[in-house]
Parts: structure tokens; C-alpha cells; sequence
């Protein structure tokens, strides 16, 4: 029995719903989960050594062998490729000399590929050992390289310097740059921590979600559910022990407003979470911060003690009495699907971050089968607004659908990628000349799982209404290959990201993937377009959003910018399998030595 | 006594007890809903999906979906008839189902619902994906090339302690399932057999048992698969 | 009036399926009535000598022979019919398909336990006259236009006989559930 893993079991009181951290935390003490650990876990929390490989191997950022002494999580995102990622990762295999997925000989150098990591405003960027470093070139890779071979610890490789405001904070100390452009009621410097906590103590729980349902503030994730309703629901679930759950899971590609928050507004964060709590009447908070924001967590749990020691969490907050109201960071390891929030929930326990069948919903049966309120971080920092200056304050924010503002996080071609937190109800058009942006091609408007709008769609809205959006906004240039640069991009993250529950979205996108590329190669004929927008209705059956929304990079394109499909088709040719003989015999010509 | 309520499926007024999932009271109302991971008794999971029905407009799986006073089912629909004939066809091509040399041919749920649904060819491309077939434990062969992935041995079989003799491993196109050995070290010749027969297709089988019924005699060589329940 | 004309081959196929329907027994007089029999292995008539109002295949396509009288099938015949599982989904060949084509050759040739000691150049048969294997088996549907399909391995005698007695006589197909198997 290994005494080190005993203590991190132990430290987590034996609780096989805490196998999440015990993971994480044997990880980064022995470099990865080795068969040895995973048997005297599983053995220690009275699971099958299975129940815990179910987990272990579902998150991109565990591994059962050694991924190297420097680890290269390399953000394979579109975006990263936009700003010269494919030459950075040749670059890496050069110098390091072995293949992305693979850990050089001597065991020092492991490169790999990672979806995007919140960072498409200053890419490519990549995470060495939990480490970020922004915006590589090929000389600084070599570098990088360099120091590796010399053994320097990963902040010694960080030369760059530190980035803007909190992020050179000794507890952060990351490269990574906030480029905030615009702020608002979120943004907004005029904030004192405690504020709103004073005033809602002063209300029934009641009068605060009648306040935020006032405000007509919907969920800021991108799903867009009425956040008021939401805590209504929960009130009112039967239950002495209730949960306030912050989603900061941001791993919609092209989306880091969260990472911006929390990096420069986390009291109004926690503050969110606890006005959430007092409404519902939850005790215990649980912030799901995404592995790839690890380096933001001891100044997070710094912050939370600093909240604790002013009495604005722990007991009786406020001095009001009975208003008591903690909150824990759990870590993520790496699935864009638990940004779902059942799913969030399920890896909260320690399961794989699987989606969960509805009825019932979280805020009935949520985390340990407890009523449980997820909102996203922006969605509770704008509460914390809404109870301050009042919903009809915050309705003069917007449209009549869509109220308040919203943090969007451009990235892609454009002079000014960044944070801006604009009112709803801009046009697409007018966001494009904020960012200066000229020539556009496309905007690829919510990331992947979102709209992909040409020229023609510029005038249209960002809102619930028209087009909906958890902050993506990705602008893509005149020069860009649409279908190979973005689309086939997007089509392979959806691949890599289902959880692969159910059959659509574990099969189809791989089925429509292909296809995708028949047409790239100048083999589609019109019947494939046709066969793409028949079989869109099979994913409709999905559980969860991922399912339902796997197939809209192709989809979205195949409608508002039709026209790069018809150019590929065969104009003259009504069917063909796709089926090439020179393709075909290529491999057995090489092996019997033909020509 | 539970509290009966009305729903209609397809037009056609029904009774259930309430909190009865969907595909139980229909089953009771003699309308027979395709499944294939879901297993009377066991909690739903709602993983294949082919058991889709449109609620109020929704789809939801009417394994996992309980019904409601008034709530108004489709089924028999031609578009969700076309969905559930899509995903037969999702699960053809993305394992290796060779049926000829299938000991569970005839008897096998996947196979009948493919029958059932007319699938002649299916409309996506073959996979071939390259999967193992396993056969290290004592008493079970697991041949990953049929496995459907639809998580009825996970959910069914268990030890006497609760322990998981079966589970998923990685996500998205790649999950397989693993079988514990620890756990299922001391597996019954039963339990064996229960987690052949539990498993709808010829993904799990026992060792040594081979095929059992002459072609003719078996399960679905006559009679599609819910006629039993449409014919109650 | 001139009898519809059918062509058959066996692909990448055991001729099981050509067996099968050579199982139709006395009904073979019925059909030798209705049809003419062009390029097929029943005739022996190596070569279309003339267009074909329906071609039955038999097995995938595992090498670029296969390919070309496929082809040359789609070029000669109206409608195109898949006959048993090795043509609709490749069948017992596409086991193959979860291996590199050098892992089976090299099985087959250099390493696998039926290799006795007569190889021991490690030759990997190349003779021009050999076609050349592809890099998997494929379904006839993924090489070309195929307008129906007879499942079954093979397919019973009744099916193939009454679908080809509905297509030249112009009538819908009729699967009957008994009829139409994959095994």
C-alpha cells in the first residue's frame, strides 16, 4: 500500500463521490494513475476497480501512463490554427522528436493535442503542466524546448513576463492577458464586495428571486433559461439540503469570458452565489472551475478564505442568523460535455461526466440527489447587479427578449480580439466594426455548437431572439477555407468531446464527418447535402445539448453560406459513392511492391 | 393503490398506473415501442434512443420519460419510425455485426428490430472498426465487435455487495465496455448465463455453450419482434 | 416480344448465394421461360454481348478485378441487385477490414502458423497477373449504385426467386418476414 495515496484518499475522508480530486490529486503527485493506485483507490472507496477506470478514462487530462516530466497540452482549437498553431505543433515534434499522443523516449517531452483552453484571444497557446503560455511562435517553442532539455522548472520557462491586472498577482503569476475592451454592469469597477448580501438579508428569499425574475435575466451559458424560475423551482423542491452550483466549465471553443471573470471579478462571483443560496436556501456552494483554469484556483480559494474571514461566507453571513452558506472549488479534468449541467453534476460525484435522463431535473434531484441550482459565472455576477440596483434597472439594459448585457469573446481575424460586455441587441455588423474586422467572410456566432452566419446575416441581433450566444464570437477572414479551416475543426471536436452515451451523437457525427470530407475532395454530389439535412432529425433524439447541436457546424454553413458546398459538388454527376480505385489500391500496391 | 391516470399514444386512449415510464404503459396498452437497453425492472438509462417518442412535440425515450394525466404520445409516426430504422442502422455500421457467424442470430434483439424495421442495406457507410474480442475470463467471451454499448450487463449485473462487474470505458466513438476482474472472478455459472441472456445481442456469451436452437426454432424466425405485445 | 435479359457474378463471395438460387429446383423451368441468361457463371458467357435488363451480384469488392466487373455490371444492366451479406455489408471477407492490409498479408504469408518453411525469401505474392487486393472490402453500394438488396447468407432460394420473378414481371418486391434473414 502506497502511504502517499492513502493520504490523499484519507484527506478526502474515504468519499467515493470525492474520486474526482483523489484522481486529480494522486495525478499530480505521481504523474498519472497507475494500475497499482487505481487498485488501492478503488479498493479504498469499496468500488470496482472499473467503476473507477469508468471515470478515469472518460477526462481528456487523466492518463494511466506517464505523459512526460513537461506535459504540452496544445489547443488544437480553430482559432489556434487561424494564428499559426499547425507550424508551433511541427515545431514541437522537431524539437522535442516525438509525434503529438506520443512522450519522447526519455520520458521528459509529451505533446498532445487539447480542445480549446480558453484562451482564442491570444493563441496558440498551450498548457505545460497546468502552466498557460500564450501565443507561441515557432522560435519561442524552440525555446521552450530548450529549457525543458535544461531541466527549468515551467515558470522558469515563462520569460514572456505576466499578464495584465490580476494575472501578475503572486497567487496567479500567468502569462495569460484579460483584454478586457469594453465593460458594463458586470465589468464595472464601481463594485464593493458585501454589498448585495447586506441588502437581500433584508429581504424574504422570496422578494429575491421575485427580484431576479423581475429582471428577466436568462442563464448565460447559452441555453438561456429564465434564471428566476430556476431558483423558484429549487425553493421550492422539497428537501432540507439544497446545492448552488457555479458552471465555470467554459468549453465552448472560442468562449474565455469566465476565465476573464475570475481572474478579476471573483467576489462578484462568490457574492452571486451566495445571493443564489440565500434565495433557495442552500448551505453549500460548489464552484466546477475546468481543469484548464487550474492555475487560477489557489488565488480563488485565497479569495474565498479573505470572503469567509469578512463574513460574507461561512456562518451566519452578515450577521444574519441561520444564513449560513459555504463554497469548494471542484476541479474538472478535461470534457467539454460536463459543461452540461447534469453532467457537471455526475462529475461533481465523481462519475463520468455523462448527462443525466430529464425528468428530473437538477433543481429536484441534482447533486447527490439533492435540489440543485447550476447557473453560470456571468449569469450569478449579474445577479448580483440585478439585486443591487433592481430588475427594471437592469431591464433598461437590451431588448424587451433579451435583458441586461453580455460579456462576448471575440477572437479570429480581427485588429481587437478581446472581452466586450455590450448590451443585447447589436448587430452583428456593428460588433464587426467595434473589433475592427474588415473583408469578413463568415462569424461563426455561439462556437461550435452555435450559428455560422455569412455577410448576408450581418444585420441580425445578438439576443434569445435571433441569435443566441454564450460569448463565442469567432470572425473569419476573407482567406479562410471555411469547410477545412472551421467546419471540419469544429466536426472533430464534437467527435472527441460526446460522452458516447447515446447512439446519434456517438455515431453520426462521425457518419456526417465523413461526408463532410467526400465534398472537401471534390467527390460529394448534390445527394449528400440532401442526405445531411434529412439525417439532422435523428439527432434531435439526443439527451443533451451536445447531441442536439453536434451536427450545426455543417448545418449552418450548409445554410447560410450554401454556396461553399455547391462549388465543391459535381455539377454534372447525379451519384457517386465517394468510392476512388486509386485510393483504393494504394495500400496493397506499397505492401506487394506494384505498380 | 397507485393512481390511474389517462394518456393517449397515437390517438388511442390508454390507462397507467402513475409514475409508470412510458414504454411500460404502453407495453400494458398493448402498443409495442421499440427498446434495446432498456430492461424491465433495472432504473432506465435511455442510451440507445430507440425508443423515442414525440411528447407534447419533444422527443423523449419512453424508457425514461414517466407518463402523465392527459399527455398526448406519437409513436407510429413515419419520421420517428425513420429515426428508430436510423439508429438500427447507426448500430450496424458501427460495429461488425456478421450475423452468419453469430451464435445469438435469431435470438438476438438488434437483428429482429432490423428485421422488424426492413433494413435491407443501411444508408451509412460500414465503420470496420478494429475491436477486440476478448475472451480471458473464465466463463464469458466478450467479442467487442456486436457490442451495441448499450449498458443493460453495467446496469443489470452486479455482485451480492453492489460492486460493478461491468463498465464503460472512454467517451464518444471509443467507449468499450470493461469487465472487472476482481469482481467477476467468481462468477456462478448463472450469473454467466444471466449476463449472456441480458445482453441483446451476441456481445456477451458464455463459453463452451455455442448455439443453442436449430434455425427455424428460434426466438425471431417467425415472429417480429412486440408482436407478443401487440398480439396480447 | 424479347425476354428481359439477367447477368450474374460472384464477387468477393463463396458462390453460396448462385447456389442458393440454383435451389429454386423445378422453378428454374418457369424461369428459363421468362428470362434469358447473359454474362454469368450458369451460361458461362464470360463478357456482356449485349445491355441487361437486370444484374444479380454475389459478394464485395476485395480487389480491383472485383471492382471492374462491378463497374462493368453498373454499365451493362438496368437495375443492379445485391445478393447476401458479402455483397451488402462484405460479409465474412471484410473480417479482414479491422486489419492492415500488411497485417493480413503478412499472416498469411510470413508469420501465421499455417506458413510452413517453403517461404523463407518472406515472398509476398506480387505477380502482375494477380489482381490487386484493396485497402478494405466494401459493400457493392459503396462502389457503386446499387437498387436493391436480398439479405441473407445466403439468401433463401424463395427470396431471390420471387424478387427476381416481381422485377422482370414489373411487380412491387415483397419481403415476407419469414424470407427476409441475415443469416
Amino acid at each position: 500500500m502506497d502511504k502517499t495515496i492513502d493520504a490523499i484518499i484519507n484527506n478526502y475522508n474515504r468519499d467515493k463521490n470525492r474520486l474526482m480530486d483523489i484522481l486529480i490529486d494522486t495525478q499530480d503527485t505521481l504523474g498519472c494513475v497507475p494500475d497499482s493506485a487505481a487498485e488501492q483507490i478503488a479498493d479504498a472507496l469499496d468500488i470496482s476497480k472499473v467503476d473507477l477506470e469508468q471515470t478515469l478514462s472518460f477526462y481528456h487530462f487523466f492518463s494511466k501512463e506517464q505523459r512526460g516530466k513537461y506535459t504540452v497540452y496544445l489547443n488544437n482549437s480553430a482559432v489556434a490554427n487561424m494564428y499559426g498553431r499547425k507550424e508551433v505543433a511541427r515545431i514541437f515534434e522537431e524539437e522535442a522528436g516525438c509525434k503529438f499522443g506520443e512522450v519522447t523516449k526519455d520520458g521528459l517531452i509529451g505533446l498532445f493535442d487539447t480542445s480549446c483552453i480558453g484562451m482564442n484571444d491570444q493563441e496558440p497557446a498551450a498548457l505545460i503542466n497546468g502552466v498557460v503560455f500564450t501565443m507561441l511562435t515557432p522560435y519561442r517553442v524552440r525555446e521552450l524546448v530548450k529549457g525543458m532539455r535544461k531541466g527549468l522548472k515551467v515558470e522558469e520557462l515563462l520569460r514572456t513576463g505576466y499578464g495584465d491586472g490580476n494575472n501578475s498577482s503572486p497567487l496567479i503569476r500567468s502569462a495569460v492577458n484579460n483584454h478586457i475592451m469594453e465593460k458594463g454592469p458586470v465589468l464595472s469597477e464601481d463594485y464593493v464586495p458585501g454589498d448585495a448580501i447586506k441588502k437581500i438579508i433584508k429581504l424574504d428569499p422570496a422578494e429575491v428571486i421575485e427580484e431576479v425574475k423581475n429582471s428577466n435575466i436568462r442563464g448565460r451559458g447559452g441555453a438561456g433559461f429564465p434564471t428566476g424560475l430556476k431558483w423558484d423551482f429549487c425553493r421550492r423542491a422539497k428537501d432540507k439540503r439544497r446545492f448552488v452550483f457555479c458552471n465555470a466549465d467554459e468549453g465552448e471553443p472560442g468562449t474565455f469570458k469566465d476565465r476573464v471573470i475570475l481572474t478579476e471579478r471573483p467576489r462578484l462571483l462568490f457574492e452571486g452565489m451566495a445571493v443564489a443560496a440565500y434565495a433557495i436556501g442552500a448551505a453549500e456552494g460548489i464552484l466546477y472551475l475546468r481543469y484548464e483554469y487550474k492555475y487560477l484556483k489557489k488565488f480563488l480559494e485565497n479569495i474565498l478564505d479573505e470572503m469567509r474571514s469578512k463574513n460574507l461566507l461561512g456562518k451566519n453571513i452578515a450577521s444574519k442568523k441561520g444564513f449560513d452558506f459555504d463554497i469548494r472549488i471542484q476541479l474538472g479534468a478535461g470534457a467539454y460535455v460536463c459543461g452540461e449541467e447534469s453532467a457537471l453534476i455526475e462529475s461533481a460525484e465523481g462519475k463520468r461526466g455523462e448527462p443525466r435522463d430529464r425528468p428530473p431535473f437538477p433543481v429536484e434531484k441534482g447533486y447527490l440527489g439533492h435540489p440543485t441550482v447550476v447557473n453560470n459565472v456571468e449569469t450569478l455576477c449579474s445577479v448580483v447587479k440585478v439585486m443591487l440596483y433592481g430588475g427594471e434597472w437592469y431591464r433598461s439594459f437590451g431588448t424587451d427578449e433579451s435583458t441586461g448585457t453580455k460579456l462576448l469573446c471575440v477572437s479570429g481575424d480581427c485588429h481587437y480580439p478581446g472581452v466586450y460586455e455590450l448590451e443585447w441587441g447589436f448587430s452583428v455588423a456593428d460588433i464587426l466594426e467595434m473589433v475592427g474586422a474588415e473583408n469578413v467572410q463568415a462569424v461563426q456566432v455561439g462556437g461550435p455548437s452555435g450559428t455560422c452566419i455569412g455577410p448576408d446575416g450581418f444585420e441580425r441581433i445578438l439576443g434569445y431572439e435571433d441569435l443566441a450566444t454564450g460569448g463565442s464570437l469567432i470572425i473569419i477572414g476573407p482567406h479562410r477555407d471555411v469547410l477545412r479551416d472551421i467546419v471540419l475543426n469544429f466536426m472533430d471536436f464534437f467527435i472527441e468531446e460526446s460522452c458516447g452515451s447515446c447512439t446519434p451523437c456517438r455515431t453520426l457525427p462521425v457518419a456526417i464527418r465523413e461526408k463532410l470530407i467526400k465534398i472537401i475532395e471534390g467527390r460529394g454530389v448534390m445527394q449528400d447535402l440532401m442526405d445531411i439535412e434529412r439525417w439532422r432529425f435523428i439527432m434531435k433524439v439526443n439527451r443533451c445539448g451536445l447531441g442536439h447541436t453536434a451536427l450545426n457546424p455543417v448545418l449552418s454553413t450548409l445554410k447560410n453560406l450554401r454556396h461553399l458546398y455547391l462549388d465543391l459538388i459535381q455539377k454534372e454527376v447525379e451519384y457517386d459513392t465517394g468510392f476512388r480505385l486509386d485510393e483504393a489500391v494504394k495500400e496493397g500496391k506499397l505492401v506487394t511492391n506494384r505498380t | 393503490m397507485a393512481q390511474t391516470i389517462k394518456f393517449t399514444i397515437d390517438g388511442v386512449e390508454c390507462t397507467a398506473k402513475k409514475g409508470q415510464y412510458i414504454v411500460d404503459a404502453a407495453t400494458e396498452n398493448h402498443i409495442y415501442i421499440p427498446t434495446l437497453c432498456n430492461i424491465p425492472g433495472v432504473k432506465p438509462r435511455g442510451s440507445c434512443r430507440i425508443c423515442s417518442v414525440r411528447v407534447n412535440g419533444r422527443m423523449m425515450t419512453a424508457c425514461t420519460t414517466p407518463v402523465s394525466e392527459g399527455m398526448e404520445i406519437e409513436n407510429k409516426d413515419p419520421d420517428i419510425e425513420d429515426i428508430r430504422k436510423a439508429i438500427i442502422e447507426l448500430m450496424f455500421t458501427e460495429g461488425n455485426h456478421f450475423c452468419p457467424s453469430c451464435e445469438k442470430s435469431g435470438n438476438c434483439e438488434l437483428q429482429a428490430l432490423a428485421y422488424r424495421y426492413q433494413m435491407l442495406a443501411p444508408r451509412f457507410k460500414f465503420m470496420f472498426p478494429k475491436r477486440r474480442l476478448e475472451a480471458t475470463h473464465p466463463k464469458l467471451i466478450k467479442d467487442h465487435n456486436r457490442c451495441i454499448l448499450c449498458k443493460r450487463c453495467i446496469r443489470a449485473i452486479k455482485d451480492e455487495e453492489g460492486h460493478s462487474l461491468f463498465a464503460f470505458a472512454r467517451r464518444g466513438h471509443n467507449v468499450e465496455i470493461i469487465i472487472d476482474t476482481k469482481y467477476s472472478k467468481n462468477m456462478t455459472d448463472e450469473q454467466a448465463r444471466e449476463a449472456a441472456d441480458i445482453c441483446p445481442v451476441g456481445a456477451i456469451l458464455v463459453k463452451e455453450r455455442a448455439y443453442t436452437d436449430p434455425i427455424g426454432k428460434r426466438k425471431y424466425d417467425k415472429q417480429p419482434i412486440g408482436s407478443d405485445i401487440e398480439n396480447l | 416480344m424479347s425476354k428481359p435479359i439477367v447477368a450474374t457474378t460472384s464477387l468477393a463471395g463463396c458462390f453460396g448465394c448462385h447456389m442458393s438460387f440454383l435451389d429454386i429446383d423445378e422453378r428454374i423451368l418457369d424461369l428459363i421461360e421468362l428470362v434469358e441468361f447473359n454474362k454469368s457463371p450458369i451460361n458461362d458467357i464470360k463478357k456482356f454481348t449485349k445491355m441487361c435488363d437486370i444484374g444479380l451480384i454475389e459478394g464485395g469488392c476485395c480487389n480491383d478485378e472485383n471492382v471492374h466487373i462491378l463497374k462493368d455490371f453498373r454499365a451493362h444492366c438496368k437495375i443492379l441487385v445485391s445478393v447476401g451479406e458479402c455483397a451488402i455489408m462484405g460479409g465474412l471477407p471484410a473480417l479482414r477490414n479491422s486489419f492492415s492490409l500488411k497485417e493480413c498479408l503478412d499472416e498469411a504469408y510470413l508469420n501465421g502458423p499455417s506458413v510452413v518453411a517453403n517461404n523463407e525469401e518472406g515472398v509476398i505474392p506480387n505477380d502482375e497477373e494477380l489482381p490487386i487486393l484493396l485497402d478494405k472490402v466494401y459493400p457493392c453500394h459503396e462502389v457503386v449504385r446499387i437498387d436493391y438488396h436480398l439479405p441473407g447468407c445466403p439468401p433463401s432460394a424463395d427470396l431471390i426467386f420471387d424478387a427476381l420473378y416481381a422485377l422482370v414481371t414489373n411487380q412491387p418486391l415483397k419481403l415476407p418476414y419469414e424470407v427476409v434473414k441475415f443469416d
